[in-house]
């Protein structure tokens, strides 16, 4: 699966962006893996800065004054809104992998119907759900604090 | 076959982060709107709300468990992209070994200091 044998990814990372037209699902691609690389970069970092109530609370009230307000707090809510994005997409990506969201096969006949035509209805529930957990994490964050 | 596994447990791995990862959200950031686990104050990262959780085995347990699934997902889904580009077989291997033994490390670390937080707030 991952040797590309025959078919090298010559476009490499830009791929993700310009490889040529593509269709809605597409573009959830590439947003789902520069969403994931943004909450692992993030997760790292996370794991040494919360380590710190391990050594009681002066360590810990320290710890957090270095990564509160001012621009943390966009940061938050950005990493807030990339997990909103990603779990949702997530969720639609183990459906479709299960078969779920994809339709029955069917004749192919004019004017021809492909399981995308299936999946396109998911694809947009699914950020219509993301949508609202990203303003109900803009409510909370900016709004009701 | 190895890799239709891993993928397996990638997966798997994104519904145990769905979970935890979700509870985690909701006590942090939908705090003023769903308002949970934040007994002593209404700031989530209060030192008092810290240690009300860390007393409760359920969160030593579940942060255990969402740091161990979250550095799966994250580094087998950071390795496909870095296989994807197409690097040489002496380049995966390095890769494989620098994501194994720091992913190993980072959960050795993070767990301990949830255990640590955990027994800390028993003795208080």
């Amino acid at each position: 699966m991952l040797d590309n044998k025959g078919h090298p990814n010559r476009l490499g990372v830009w791929g993700w962006l310009g490889g040529g037209k593509w269709g809605f699902e597409r573009y959830l691609y590439t947003l789902h893996r520069l969403t994931g690389l943004g909450l692992l970069f993030y997760f790292l970092l996370h794991i040494f800065v919360t380590s710190a109530r391990a050594f009681g609370a002066a360590a810990w009230e320290a710890s957090m004054a270095r990564v509160t307000g001012g621009i943390f707090v966009i940061g938050e809510f950005l990493v807030f809104c990339a997990f909103a994005f990603h779990a949702a997409n997530g969720v639609r990506l183990v459906l479709v992998e299960l078969g779920w969201a994809i339709g029955k096969p069917i004749e192919p006949v004019y004017p021809y119907r492909t399981s995308v035509h299936e999946q396109r209805p998911l694809a947009l529930g699914i950020m219509v759900v993301a949508g609202l957990l990203v303003i109900a994490g803009g409510l909370d964050f900016f709004i009701l604090h | 076959m190895r890799d239709q596994r891993l993928w397996t447990w990638h997966v798997l791995a994104g519904l145990v982060i769905l979970l935890f990862l979700g509870l985690h959200m909701t006590i942090m950031h939908l705090d003023v709107l769903i308002g949970i686990f934040n007994p002593a104050d209404p700031h989530p990262i209060a030192w008092t709300n810290v240690l009300a959780r860390a007393k409760m085995g359920f969160f030593t347990v579940s942060y255990v468990v969402l740091l161990g699934a979250a550095l799966f997902h994250g580094l087998y889904g950071f390795r496909n992209i870095l296989f994807e580009l197409g690097i040489g077989r002496g380049l995966k291997t390095a890769v494989n070994a620098v994501l194994l033994l720091g992913g190993l490390g980072l959960f050795v670390f993070g767990a301990w200091s949830a255990w640590a937080a955990g027994a800390l707030a028993r003795t208080l």
